[in-house]
């Protein structure tokens, strides 16, 4: 058991939380203006693929992450585009950009790099790992909590901002408004269809930033299909936490973990592909436990907003 | 003048919902807004509202030309709707409903505990007191009622534009409502309120205007007119008066004894429900919304499964029987919610009509299109359902006109019983006059019918007999020829009967 639940399998959750913990908030925010958002696992991998676009032609991480939320973002400016301005339901697009997305993926990286399968390329910098002054000297915390990528704790400052921008914030307010009845909300002047675009972006900046952990923060190599069901697995984190962002970070770090699990699994002699079930086994548990109201309500708004 | 309309005519294609119409409000004043269903009551104040902008004419407000463009405009210019269906947001607390739109804020933070105290003093000022921190959800029509008007004053309306405001709330929060109006009416604002209940209006109103088919056919003092006149000019004719044969003593139709449901709570939501409605009789089931009137009618048609007691019905034993097999023994049901039960709002008006009818109009399981044609289009020139035509979608037609088709559908199963459940939420006067007109001459025919509704005025209009429910109980029979109002409404807040 010591073996198992060592320093390096949290370390490593904290790591694999990231991408998951970054769409799902995402996802959170779509859902808070009544836009069920299922591309989440499309726009991520965009994000994946385009960091390490970026990564190859600058040579430079910075602009590699920004080249990524571009991407994103304008992946996403096409699910509000379809989703808000056409009406189409918002399911069906999210199906439709998740398809999209892989195809798309898949056809660059053999236009662009000339490869199958995966790209990988020593000479590319993936994301610096940053040790904090002060918390690395703890014993175990030190170990745990430093030495990640900046997305790390990007991330977990992002769920702060998040919480106190819905439930502080005059705009966040008024965004939780247009989610909640957008009729009403409508017929007091509110502006709910850039609200919702505002959100849907937000989203896709998410989701880029997610990506770009992904294939620079984890590993520095882009695979086809990499995300392999974390954006679906950061939906679940979603619902799980009510859109909340310190509930969908609880779960996301639920998630994470398992994924750390999985793969500290794997070296146990135990089958592999028994240990990667692991996650997604546990995402079907959690969806059994809240099979309540929130998963609902989450529905119904799905299905008002394709009206 | 505080508020003149002149001239507004709208068009849309080569449909005139508003053609010339003259509008003018007083400062202070009460002006009721009337007329049937379609009649252009609401497009002409959608119009102010700046929802719609009109093809031609002029809004003056103290005599100077505006134009909004939108409802942010209409509430600068200090008018406020509140809507027929409340705009409300039901996981949020009272104040936050209220303050939306104009928060008092500090920095970019939403400062929700100023926002609590300015909704407290707004509800003293106006006498509509609230507890600000409670949610929507929580709380009953009439209240939420109150929260749609003080956030109208708290955008800081002059001009309040009321649509059906009484449809949905109990004769006690009706009473409330006219009190909290006329009060603020006596601090200076003034109303616009569109009503079908004349009786309110008669009530309540300075002055009454009436529109037919887009036109004004009249503005009165109320003082001055009466409601026999205010449904002439709302219908162009004289409405016929509707009489009453004796009721038949025939056969037991429905026999329910002893029907209990136990809810989640302590209190059962029907504590042994026992009633029988025979041949040729119409029994009146009154009582405010929420004493167990649902859960009868769904025990009754097999909605629901009964905790205790027996349901009969021609004599047979139907307890706990499917809903198909009770309707093919007899039963037909006009609901009391028409969008949750009555209609699929996305089918079309032939389609609605067909269902609980598809079973004869059927070979092998292949629809006959031209018998569901003829039978649908029937009902439509019968009942005078204004459609486009039967493949236009039922959410396209007025509510008046969508119950019509309801009414018809069920009417023609030509079933020995009939449960009509608010067969009349919502509809005008001329639409209410067919309906009440049908189900009289069913039981002339020898129909049984339950008739469920929280309209006295209906309730005494077409019962024999008078059942009140309170609280899951009934609590007093009345012959209709003796039961007075006062007597009803005494039974229906659980008070005794007198005499």
């Amino acid at each position: 058991m010591d073996q198992l639940f060592d320093v390096s399998l949290f370390a490593s959750t904290l790591r694999l939380v990231t991408p998951i913990l970054l769409a799902a908030l995402g996802g959170a925010l779509c859902a808070r203006v009544g836009l069920f958002n299922v591309g989440l696992e499309g726009l991520v991998l965009i994000g994946a693929f385009s960091a390490i676009v970026g990564n190859h032609f600058t040579g430079n991480v910075l602009s590699a992450v920004l080249f990524a939320i571009l991407c994103s973002l304008l992946f996403s400016v096409l699910f509000g585009y379809m989703s808000i301005h056409l009406r189409a339901n918002v399911i069906v697009v999210g199906i439709a950009l998740n398809f999209l997305a892989l195809g798309l993926t898949t056809f660059s990286l053999r236009a662009i790099f000339d490869v199958k399968g995966a790209y990988y390329n020593k000479d590319m910098v993936g994301l610096p790992k940053w040790d904090i002054p002060l918390l690395k000297d703890i014993p175990w915390l030190g170990d745990v909590l430093s030495g990640h990528s900046p997305l790390v704790y990007l991330s977990i400052l992002i769920v702060i901002l998040l919480q106190l921008f819905l439930f502080k914030t005059v705009t966040g307010f008024r965004l939780l408004a247009a989610g909640e009845n957008a009729t009403a909300a409508k017929s007091l002047g509110i502006k709910v269809t850039r609200i919702q675009y505002g959100a849907v972006l937000m989203c896709g900046v998410l989701c880029g930033l997610a990506g770009a952990q992904l294939s620079l923060g984890n590993v520095t190599m882009f695979t086809e299909g990499m995300t392999s069901g974390r954006g679906f697995i950061a939906l679940v984190a979603t619902m799980l936490g009510q859109s909340n962002p310190l509930g969908v970070a609880a779960s996301s770090l639920l998630f994470g973990f398992m994924d750390a699990l999985s793969i500290r699994l794997q070296g146990f002699a135990l089958p592999t592909h028994f240990t990667m079930m692991l996650p997604y086994v546990v995402t079907i548990a959690a969806m059994l436990f809240f099979k309540d109201k929130g998963y609902m309500q989450e529905a119904r708004k799905a299905n008002e907003s394709s009206r | 003048m505080l508020l003149e309309m002149e001239k507004i005519t709208k068009s849309y294609g080569n449909v005139t919902a508003n053609s010339d119409v003259c509008f003018t409000l007083r400062k202070g004043e009460i002006h009721a807004l009337v007329g049937e269903n379609g009649a252009g009551k609401t497009t002409l104040m959608r119009i102010l509202y700046g929802m719609e902008s009109p093809t031609s004419g002029e809004i003056r407000l103290d005599g100077k030309g505006v134009s909004f463009a939108s409802p942010a405009d209409a509430i600068a210019h200090k008018i406020g709707m509140v809507h027929q269906h409340f705009m409300l947001f039901p996981t949020f607390t009272i104040a936050e409903n209220i303050v939306i739109g104009r928060e008092p804020s500090k920095g970019i933070g939403f400062d929700r505990q100023a926002a609590a105290a300015t909704v407290e003093q707004l509800g003293k000022q106006f006498g509509m007191p609230v507890d600000p921190r409670k949610k929507v959800a929580d709380c009953s029509l009439g209240l939420q009622q109150r929260v749609e008007i003080l956030k109208v004053l708290h955008q800081g309306a002059e001009i309040i534009i009321l649509d059906e405001p009484t449809g949905v709330l109990t004769p006690l929060e009706v009473g409330e409502l006219l009190v909290a109006i006329k009060g603020l009416a006596a601090q200076g604002k003034s109303f616009i309120l569109i009503s079908h209940k004349l009786q309110e209006i008669m009530e309540i109103a300075d002055r009454i205007t009436v529109l037919r088919d887009g036109k004004v056919t009249g503005t009165v003092e109320a003082k001055d007119t009466d409601a026999e006149e205010l449904s002439r000019l709302m219908v162009g004719r004289e409405l016929i008066q509707l009489s009453r044969k004796a009721a038949g003593t025939g056969k037991p139709v429905l026999e329910a004894d002893n029907v209990t449901i136990n809810g989640a709570r302590t209190k059962p939501l029907l504590g042994g429900v026992s009633l029988q409605v025979n041949e040729g009789e119409i029994v009146g089931i009154a009582g405010i919304s929420g004493n167990g009137q649902s859960e009868l009618i769904q025990a009754i048609s097999g909605l629901m499964k009964i905790d205790g007691g027996s349901v009969k019905l021609l004599g047979q034993d139907v307890t706990g029987a499917t809903v198909k097999t009770i309707r093919e023994r007899g039963l037909a049901h006009i609901p009391e919610d028409r969008y949750q039960w009555g209609v699929a709002k996305d089918a079309t008006v032939m389609e609605n009509g067909l269902m609980g009818h598809a079973g004869k109009h059927q070979r092998y399981g292949v629809l006959s299109g031209p018998g569901i044609r003829s039978m649908v289009g029937e009902w439509v020139s019968r009942f005078g359902i204004k459609t486009g035509s039967l493949s236009t979608k039922a959410q396209y037609l007025s509510g008046g006109n969508l119950q019509k088709l309801i009414v018809a559908r069920e009417l023609a199963q030509k079933t020995p019983f009939l449960i009509a459940a608010e067969p009349t939420r919502g509809v005008d006067v001329g639409a209410m006059e067919i309906i009440h007109g049908e189900l009289l001459k069913k039981r002339d025919e020898g129909g049984a019918i339950l008739l469920v509704s929280s309209e006295l005025t209906e309730i005494l209009k077409l019962s024999d007999r008078i059942l009140v429910m309170f609280e899951g109980r009934i609590v007093g029979e009345l012959a209709a020829d003796h039961a007075t109002e006062e007597q009803i409404s005494l039974l229906m807040a659980g008070g005794k009967a007198v005499g």
